[in-house]
């Protein structure tokens, strides 16, 4: 399968994780459908990092995200955290894993059990691994709620209901952060919240993450907020990977066609900003019959017919920069690829 | 970082919508009944099987009094204490079978709905085709065929309530386990019993509860019905016997109103306390999301 | 031309002290508290508040659109000269579609998902125009390419749910332009759509009002689309107006902390990675116990004891149609000597 190209993944043994070839593929009920949800994509993530990943709905970002976490396993391609190959672990190897890597969903009143009162909720995962009795527990647990602003006491008494969205959203942090993982995957995590109190939750991820050294991989749609939070940023579209670079450049430079729309195309709060050109016709289609070659080529304002029967693979074209396109926007014609029989 | 000051009115002082006083009227009688079922034995009652025939009054039934408070049948048993025995059998035999099945079908229809696969498609299969019986002929038919005791009755009707209550346990599960608290569950490294017991569970009990009183409604009024037909407890005192004898063809319902009336009177009151306290219990934790 | 100068100075639509209140379990929510707008001919209004500023029941307070239960309302609605706040839907059935329409944040839920999408068109007109059906079908069509609907005819027989997130949008775009109405209402309308998208949908609606000479009040919380697409904007904090200006104006020259904080508080592109938001601490006000004075002193960095006592009234500011709620304005001595003292705490904490 032709996959958009590894010439960005940097030497194997820096990474703490490294996906290759991911494949994630649905089927419909019993139509015989299939969803390519992810079609062979390569990142990895640096110790310290943070990996912003964003694009549109259909993209397969979230389902990313999840087959790092093999929730569900990925079709095929490898995933390799910490030197360890994820995708042939079985039971309890697999669960002991997990306590490395933990995520943070978007919905964060969905993601704490309604039953519950919210410092077992915290507690949960300390009770799992049996990491220290009763009392040491509770110690960890009230020391991360007050990190991340959660009044202990509180947390005792009162179940998810009672407390706002932001607030939800930090005691699913509080609940990641009580294993000490070294990995934090977040899926969407302020997109479902208010501007104030999104502000709230990105600093504080961003305190979290220099006070316990985490890497994160922050999945948004939103690319201001992933510009923000990110060290290097990658753009999906339906399946594929469009662009990677540090977020600095990428956004000042996009090289690929797609991220130039997509950056054109969100509203700038500034009434004197030019507005009215509208950046892309058409919606992106549904990634059940994706385009051939180039996924974004009926869409693209730069298509040509290489662009509809070859697919691009990611090459370099400034310092930690790489694109997956024939005609991106600056660093030249894609090489014409020999074909081998 | 600050804790939050919570200035924006503590949310946990909210006046919690109540239960009601209608509620807490209904489990009254409920516990009465429970309790009259437990200790008949032991309360100072006439004996329900003795006739008290009293020769100055004429031949039985004899109308309600200070010494028969619900009068007497035609054999002058007193109809006050037959009535409170017959709370004996009838509450057992509801809450039996109600029991059994949300043992059987509720642990089945939690896991079908957890599990998916297999277990699914087998239990709906049998689920389906326990449905598919019309439930009170079968009831007729198996409890015609066997010996017809306590144990007996509340099987066979237990067996009855094993599909809806199996169907409504996987409806629910199903609500809860495609949720983002179970995948997170899983991914902090939960195992399948724990997430089951300790997220799945406290979710599904609640309108399980709700329907475990309106399933019981059912058992008493289903044996109620059976033993209307002289199909229930053998030689056993139940509501829908003493019902049945109060209205048999000589026109006692006319000239002797209170043999039945009584019986029918706890039936009813204790079929609308489980219907309406279910209910109720169904309404208070539907509110529990305040959104504005 | 006399009445047409007459209609630019009229307002269209405008409210006078509206007040919205829910009866919940906790007590009375304030939702709307006191709210005096207007929207000219030919103008859009854009509200801007986040979740609890009530900017989604002022929309459907002044379209009539709220709950029959529970519900009590003050104040006044009117359109055109004549008071419709009071109206029953019976009596706004008169004025729904052919005067005002609204558009919804989500279109899967606010069209009929077993209805054809044709059907949900010609249906309004039928009944606001009382147009015949093949009439109504040849005007649905039209405006379905109005629209930018791509192959008209063909998806006209189409369900909602054989069509995008995008084309569903403009099916209600439809819906709502299809009798021609003056006034409309648009309640998040990009929200639940990808940004490119979004960005085609804000063109597609900008475009027809124009070409119809439309009003329309547009509520969102996303800043960034009021920016481009409305030439007034009013700021709500807690069921009332905190602040309202020409759009230009708002974000040049801000008056109320709030607004200035909410601006602040968005990551902008041309930010570098890794900058600091300004937060806002703490939350939404409580409709039910709103606090005492105005109600964004408990969360806002320049407050002082009068903002705790006493509630601010609107006031105008120095450029026309400026007006904004605060005791101690962006710019003010008092809001610049607490600045110095906050850059002072954080220096010295670094």
């Amino acid at each position: 399968m032709a996959g958009t190209g590894k010439a960005h993944l940097r030497p194997a043994e820096d990474a703490l994780l490294r996906v290759e070839d991911l494949v994630v593929e649905f089927g419909i009920g019993r139509t015989g459908l299939k969803v390519n949800a992810v079609s062979g994509i390569s990142f990895d993530v640096l110790p310290g990092e943070t990996l912003g990943i964003v694009g549109e709905s259909g993209c397969g970002k979230s389902t990313t995200g999840r087959a790092i976490m093999q929730l569900p396993r990925a079709n095929s391609g490898s995933v390799v955290f910490d030197g360890r190959e994820l995708t042939t672990l079985q039971g309890e190897e697999l669960r002991a894993v997990r306590t490395k890597i933990q995520m943070i969903f978007q919905d964060p009143i969905s993601s704490l059990n309604p039953r519950r009162k919210v410092r077992d909720i915290v507690m949960e995962p300390l009770g799992i691994w049996n990491r220290g009795d009763k009392e040491q527990q509770g110690a960890a647990v009230d020391k991360v709620l007050e990190e991340v602003g959660i009044d202990p006491k509180r947390a005792a008494e009162s179940l998810p209901h009672q407390f706002s969205g932001g607030q939800c959203q930090r005691i699913s942090i509080a609940r990641s952060l009580v294993l000490e993982p070294r990995l934090i995957i977040c899926d969407e995590p302020v997109s479902a919240l208010d501007v104030s109190v999104q502000a709230q939750v990105i600093n504080l991820l961003e305190d979290l993450k220099k006070a316990h050294g985490l890497t994160l991989i922050f999945i948004a749609h939103d690319l201001a907020v992933v510009k923000n939070i990110s060290d290097r940023v990658a753009v999906m579209y339906l399946g594929k990977l469009c662009e990677i670079g540090p977020s600095e450049g990428l956004y000042a430079r996009p090289a690929h066609p797609y991220t130039k729309v997509l950056l054109d195309s969100i509203p700038v709060p500034d009434p004197n900003a030019p507005v009215g050109k509208v950046a892309v016709e058409g919606e992106p289609p549904s990634p059940v019959n994706p385009p051939t070659g180039c996924r974004f080529n009926p869409r693209c304002p730069s298509a040509s017919d290489r662009c509809r029967s070859e697919e691009p693979t990611l090459r370099e074209i400034e310092s930690g920069h790489f694109v997956a396109c024939h005609h991106p926007l600056f660093g030249g014609e894609a090489p014409v690829t020999v074909r081998t029989a | 970082m600050t804790t939050e000051n919570n200035s924006a009115g503590d949310e946990t002082t909210v006046a919690r919508k109540k239960l009601g006083f209608g509620f807490w009227l209904c489990v009254t009688w409920l516990a009465l009944m429970a309790f009259i079922a437990l200790f008949t034995p032991l309360l100072p009652l006439k004996s329900p099987t003795s006739n008290f025939i009293d020769s100055a009054q004429g031949r039985p039934p004899y109308a309600p009094s200070w010494k028969h408070w619900f009068g007497t049948d035609k054999d002058a048993r007193d109809v006050f204490a037959r009535t409170l025995y017959g709370a004996r059998i009838s509450l057992t035999v509801g809450f039996s079978a109600i029991t059994a099945g949300f043992l059987i079908g509720g642990t089945v229809g939690v896991l079908s709905g957890y599990f998916r696969g297999w277990i699914d498609r087998v239990s709906s299969f049998v689920f389906v085709v326990l449905l598919s019986f019309p439930s009170l002929v079968l009831a007729i038919l198996l409890t015609s065929l066997i010996e017809r005791s306590l144990l007996t009755v509340s099987l066979v009707l237990g067996l009855l309530s094993i599909a809806p209550v199996g169907r409504l346990a996987r409806a629910a599960t199903l609500q809860y386990a495609d949720r983002e608290f179970v995948l997170a569950a899983r991914q902090i490294g939960a195992k399948d019993r724990r997430i089951i017991v300790k997220e799945i569970l406290p979710n599904v009990a609640i309108p399980m509860s709700s329907l475990a009183l309106l399933g019981m409604a059912v058992a008493v009024v289903a044996e109620g019905g059976l033993a209307f037909l002289g199909l229930s407890v053998e030689k056993g005192i139940t509501w829908g016997g003493l019902i049945q004898l109060g209205s048999d063809a000589s026109k006692t319902l006319e000239k002797a109103p209170w043999i039945s009336f009584f019986p029918i009177m706890m039936l009813f009151l204790t079929v609308l306390s489980l219907n309406f306290a279910g209910d109720r219990l169904r309404t208070y934790f539907d509110v529990k999301e305040m959104t504005l | 031309m006399s009445t047409n100068d007459r209609n630019e100075i009229e307002p269209l639509i405008e409210t006078v002290e509206l007040r919205t209140h829910f009866r919940t379990p906790r007590g009375i929510a304030r939702a709307v508290d006191g709210i005096s707008i207007h929207v000219r001919r030919g103008q859009s209004l854009g509200v801007v508040g986040e979740s609890g500023s009530g900017k989604t029941v002022l929309s459907r307070s002044m379209m009539g659109l709220l709950p029959r239960n529970g519900v009590i309302r003050e104040g006044s609605v009117r359109y055109g000269g004549n008071e419709i706040g009071g109206r029953s839907p019976k009596e706004m059935r008169e004025v729904w579609g052919r005067e005002m329409a609204m558009i919804f944040q989500d279109p899967m839920t606010s069209l009929n998902p077993v209805m054809k999408v044709g059907k949900q068109v010609t249906e309004s007109l039928r009944l606001h125009l009382g147009m015949s059906s093949s009439e109504a079908f040849a005007v649905a069509e039209k405006i379905f390419r109005d629209v930018r609907i791509p192959e008209p005819t063909r998806r006209l027989d189409q369900y909602p749910h054989e069509l995008s997130g995008g084309m569903r949008q403009r099916v209600m775009i439809a819906i709502a332009l299809a009798c021609g109405p003056n006034m409309l209402f648009a309640d998040e309308p990009t929200t639940a759509l990808d940004v490119t998208v979004q960005a085609q949908i804000l063109e597609l609606l900008s475009e027809q009002i124009r070409d119809r000479n439309m009003s329309m009040l547009l509520v969102t919380h996303n800043l960034g689309v009021v920016a481009g697409y409305t030439d007034e904007i009013a700021v709500m904090y807690g069921g009332k107006v905190v602040e309202r200006a020409p759009t230009k104006t708002l974000f040049s020259n801000v008056k109320m902390p709030y607004t200035e904080a909410l601006l602040q508080s968005i990551p902008r592109l041309d930010q570098p990675s890794h900058s600091r938001l300004a937060m806002i601490p703490g939350r939404p006000p409580d409709l039910v116990n709103p606090p005492a004075g105005c109600r964004f002193a408990p969360r806002c960095a320049y407050a002082r004891d009068r903002c705790r006592t006493e509630e601010p009234p609107l006031v105008a500011a120095e450029t026309p149609g400026h007006v904004y709620a605060c005791h101690f304005p962006v710019g003010s001595p008092e809001y610049q000597e607490r600045k110095v003292e906050l850059s002072r705490s954080t220096a010295g904490a670094r």
